[in-house]
């Protein structure tokens, strides 16, 4: 479990950075923490010509929170997502997600970054980008453009980033203090990567109806997806114990979870229905 | 200064833990010898395949590589590895070649050896390796290797190399008369040790001495040295095995493996020293994989809930090869099923298929963690079909004090009688109730509490060890009074120097810190067996004793001429020796140090014994169990040192709920092995089961050695999943979902669980 060999260049500035990554001719891979990447090369299921190492990139590694909501730099850690108490309130879906990203020595290296482009169907932060509207900021060699989740997630490790660009920040719209939410994941073991997991989030209006429902799940396709069918049997509705089987019901209706050794997609699709009941039933408790 | 009969028995720190947590221990990859080499292995990715041609000329071109060994250079006759334990003329034909001979027969098979100046070269080179193989049909499992036409050795005809028959009493005239006869079929998945250190060796060969040196042996070294002396044409003396630190066995570690030739055998072509390291990946398709039982067996009781028979057939799917301890597993399943009860009559075959899958070995509690899955969750199963007591039934078996020596069924071929020793089974397992508060706790059982069903489990066990047919220890009092204790019993991290300093230091009557072990290397003792079956404490402790006796007798002749008396006549106090008024000291006794050597001979197992209970909770909405509290209780007959007694218990247990919920090797159809990783194999992990308490007791000293030990490094595992399928179904009561499968995985309870209610 040698990687084949590399080349590697630590760029001090952004700019520098891209230009490693264009010379490169789509071999070139960024590398941060290396939580996904290290194991990869190990395995020779990756053989980039060259690694351009973030580590000397300075402004990538801060939590903004504003009344536009919270951004986070490209090398946000997990842990340093978790010990930033502000989240609890500006982000708990976020909070909540982080917690359950792998396990201690993972958390204090792995980055938010990392994680976006390296796309696992069954990681939290895509899921908690999708589900959350966010929008990523990404540079390359044409300059700088900001892209919504929604698009971003093509498939299985796969995004829209061309090779020669670097995501440097996620941008989540900001959360009202009344927003009922909920995050449920459950994997073989806590830190594993989860067989399925839902988030989710609605407000409530004046008639104690849900309204902009946001369902997302992780874990059960090919990328993090958005449960439609599910939100439109939330929205409008009073979140009752009818309402919370019916929202279920129409969740597992809507997906076709892929099966491997870990459990078949029958499970998954009843797991999901599972765990979005239960989230829904925390939701309004 | 005399100290007596004060260390048995006491909870002594590990004398190994300060220099491992220091990171002073020397594991065999901190091994490295000047001018050395890297060997790399080419394994086979065809589950199944004839080799047409291996091209390894662009690979010998890249910078760096210095040899390629295949099969073809090894001369006209690729040795075979020899099966260490029960070794039948029959199973010849079904050892491994060191490097694969004409055909692949699972992925992960030795083919070829690379050497290079380092490891990363050597890895690159596999790349330029062109392997033609002509792909055969893959025998996957038991179903295929029985019904496929693809044989893995032509000339054996079938795939099944033995069928093993256990026996006790007349079984078809118990079944013939029974009042109730109950048959099922239950299933334990392949898995194995994952110990923290994977293998690796060092080897170098000095040419000029003709000697062969090499570094990594653990568990069985004498054995391994006649091995490999043998399959280089060396004489046994000329090899010299070398036991560094070891970061775990489980039975796994150590045995003679593919490496424990090629690499030595690379030393010898490169005439340089060379290393080789497994990967985890690697460990994962070349160490010995276990379990994979399956079986249909029945049961018949009387109507007053007797056991008068346990029969069936039982499939072990044992790999591509037989291995050095192939055969302990699939045997072992034959002669436990029947554990700690009075069965009346018992009629077993135990079949071991090969498949095209790493070949099996055994695993902490081999062949009895399948067994004791299948007997308890039979035990309960009748339980509800008489709509009897569990507890009761367990009662109206278990073997008594009184019936001791208890006769086990007899194997045959390779006829092995044996006898459980001693043991009050009852009072354990009242014990086992009592500090698991059963009777309260019943309360909950089949209750659905905030979504959780709750309910308990039993099961009882029983753990053989301290196989023979000998160990030998050599004593040696230093010239500074000090006492060196030489053994060819292994660490394989058990804490062997500790347990046998103890027992040295309460032999001789002297501070623990006057002891050195010295312990695994081939030059320590003229011969010695190793570590395995839970024989360590109970073969190299009682092999001290009596070497202890003869070096007392050596002290008293020595003292007797300086003192001008008999020896009869001297006395030892401690570290000093007297008559008529005169004293030495053990510094000052002799100018040379005085040495003894002991064997001590055995051809009885020892039978530790417990219970083990479970409560548990299933959430029905994900398959999951929540371990809320497990308690092992268990006789060992007499404890050395009751702290690592407790370490090895526990985390036998965590490794049998390991087994029961998460591990599994898993193959498709064409022979792949699916799980390269820990992320697809999944072990616990420290915090994953936090709930574990275990007891031992000293009720029944063993009768058959000095110290009265049993051995008793394996058995918290053995009931595990027994115990833990006994407390899921009674959580399922209402339900009656029979947990008979393992893993206990989520998506198969769900599954279970759907299926009952439909």
């Amino acid at each position: 479990m040698k990687p084949p060999s590399f080349a590697y260049a630590s760029p001090s500035t952004l700019a520098e950075a891209v230009n490693l990554l264009a010379s490169g001719n789509g071999n070139a891979k960024v590398i941060s923490g290396g939580q996904s990447l290290m194991p990869m090369l190990a395995f020779r299921l990756a053989a980039p010509d060259l690694l351009v190492d973030l580590k000397h990139l300075k402004d990538l590694g801060t939590i903004t929170i504003g009344d536009d909501g919270v951004r986070l730099g490209a090398k946000v850690r997990w842990c340093d997502i978790e010990n930033d108490r502000r989240l609890v309130r500006s982000h708990p879906l976020l909070a909540e997600a982080i917690k359950h990203v792998a396990h201690y020595q993972v958390r204090n290296r792995g980055t938010i970054g990392g994680s976006l482009a390296h796309a696992d169907p069954s990681a939290e932060m895509p899921g908690v980008a999708l589900t959350c509207d966010g929008e990523m900021t990404i540079v390359g060699s044409g300059g700088t453009r900001v892209e919504k989740a929604s698009s971003f997630f093509t498939g299985p490790l796969q995004t829209s980033l061309e090779p020669d660009e670097i995501v440097t920040e996620l941008h989540l719209p900001a959360w009202p203090a009344t927003r009922r939410w909920a995050f449920r994941e459950f994997a073989r073991r806590k830190g594993d990567f989860a067989m399925a997991g839902v988030l989710l989030f609605y407000d409530l209006d004046h008639r104690n109806c849900a309204v902009d429902a946001h369902i997302g799940a992780i874990g059960i396709a090919d990328c993090p997806i958005r449960l439609s069918a599910a939100e439109a049997a939330l929205n409008g509705n009073a979140v009752t114990e009818d309402c919370i089987a019916a929202v279920a019901a129409a969740a597992k209706e809507s997906i076709d979870p892929p099966s491997d050794i870990h459990a078949p997609g029958a499970y998954r699709r009843a797991l999901l229905g599972t765990l979005l009941a239960r989230g829904l039933q925390h939701s309004i408790s | 200064m005399k100290v007596s009969n004060s260390y048995v028995g006491r909870p002594m720190e590990r004398v190994e833990d300060l220099r491992m947590v220091r990171g002073r221990g020397t594991y065999v990859a901190d091994v490295n010898r000047p001018d050395q080499l890297y060997a790399v292995i080419l394994r086979s990715s065809v589950a199944h395949g004839t080799i047409r041609s291996i091209d390894f000329t662009r690979a010998l071109e890249l910078p760096g590589v210095r040899h390629v060994l295949t099969a073809g250079g090894l001369g006209d006759f690729v040795p075979r590895i020899p099966v260490r334990l029960q070794s039948l003329p029959e199973l010849e034909p079904f050892h491994q070649p060191v490097l694969a001979d004409r055909k692949v027969r699972y992925v992960g098979e030795p083919v070829a050896v690379v050497i290079a100046d380092t490891a990363a070269i050597a890895e690159d080179a596999l790349e330029h390796i062109v392997l033609d193989i002509e792909t055969l049909p893959a025998v996957a499992g038991r179903e295929q290797a029985e019904t496929e036409p693809s044989l893995l050795f032509e000339g054996h005809g079938s795939n099944t190399a033995i069928t093993w028959r256990a026996c006790l009493g007349d079984a078809d005239a118990a079944f013939k008369s029974a009042d109730y006869v109950r048959r099922e079929r239950f299933k334990v998945q392949r898995h194995t040790a994952m110990f923290m250190e994977p293998r690796g060796f060092v080897a170098e060969w000095n040419a000029v001495a003709g000697e062969m040196t090499v570094w990594g042996t653990a568990k069985t070294a004498f054995y391994n040295r006649r091995v490999l002396a043998a399959a280089l044409g060396l004489d046994e003396h000329a090899v010299k095995l070398v036991e560094v630190d070891v970061g775990g066995g489980f039975g796994s570690r150590g045995e003679f493996y593919p490496e424990d030739y090629l690499i030595p055998a690379a030393a010898m072509i490169a005439r340089r020293p060379v290393k080789w390291t497994e990967d985890r990946r690697e460990h994962m398709m070349s160490a010995n994989h276990s379990r994979d039982i399956e079986c249909d067996v029945e049961i018949a009781v009387s109507r007053d809930g007797r056991f008068l028979g346990l029969r069936g057939q039982i499939w072990a799917d044992i790999g591509a090869y037989l291995r050095t301890n192939g055969s302990v597993g699939p045997r072992n399943v034959a002669q436990c099923m029947s554990g700690p009860y009075c069965f009346e009559s018992v009629d077993l075959r135990s079949s071991m298929l090969v498949t095209n899958k790493t070949p099996t070995g055994s695993y902490r509690g081999p062949g009895r963690f399948e067994a004791d899955f299948a007997r308890e969750r039979l035990i309960d199963i009748v339980a509800r079909d008489l709509e009897m007591d569990r507890l009761e039934l367990r009662r109206r078996n278990l073997v008594a004090d009184s019936q001791m020596p208890y006769p086990l069924p007899t194997v045959t071929p390779f006829e092995s009688t044996n006898e459980l020793d001693s043991g009050d089974y009852h009072a354990v397992f009242d014990r086992c109730l009592a500090e698991f508060k059963w009777e309260d706790r019943s309360k909950l059982r089949g209750r659905l509490i905030d979504g959780y069903y709750h309910g308990l489990g039993i099961g009882s066990f029983i753990e053989g060890g301290a196989a023979g047919p000998k160990e030998d220890a050599r004593l040696v009092l230093e010239t500074d009074g000090s006492l060196s204790v030489y053994l060819g019993s292994s660490a394989i991290g058990q804490g062997l120097e500790t347990i046998m300093s103890q027992i040295a230091a309460d032999a001789m009557e002297v501070p623990f810190e006057r002891i050195t072990i010295n312990h695994g290397s081939t030059d320590h003792v003229k011969d010695g067996y190793g570590s395995y079956h839970s024989r360590s404490t109970v073969m190299g402790g009682s092999s001290i004793l009596l070497a202890a006796e003869k070096l007392k007798e050596l002290i008293r002749e020595t003292a007797a001429k300086r003192f001008n008396c008999s020896p009869a006549d001297v006395s030892i106090d401690g570290e000093k020796v007297s008559h008529a008024g005169n004293h030495l000291t053990f510094s000052n006794l002799s100018d040379i140090p005085l040495e003894v050597e002991a064997s001590f001979f055995n051809s009885k197992h020892t039978w530790a014994y417990g219970t083990q209970a479970a409560y548990v909770a299933v959430d029905p909405g994900t398959g999951h169990v929540k371990v809320i509290d497990y308690l092992s209780v268990e006789d060992v007959g007499r404890m050395i040192n009751p702290l690592t007694l407790h370490g090895q218990a526990i985390g036998s247990i965590v490794q049998g709920l390991g087994g029961t919920f998460l591990e599994h090797l898993v193959y498709d159809s064409e022979g792949q092995l699916l799980t390269g990783s820990f992320a697809d194999y999944l072990l616990p992990t420290a915090s994953d089961f936090p709930n574990i308490r275990s007891i031992t007791l000293e009720l029944k000293r063993c009768p058959n050695n000095p110290l009265g030990a049993k051995g008793a490094g394996e058995g918290g595992i053995i009931p595990v999943a027994g115990v833990i399928g006994n407390a899921v179904a009674d959580a399922l009561f209402h339900l009656n979902v029979q947990p008979n499968e393992l893993p206990l995985s989520p998506p198969r309870l769900w599954q279970l669980i759907e299926e009952a209610r439909q």
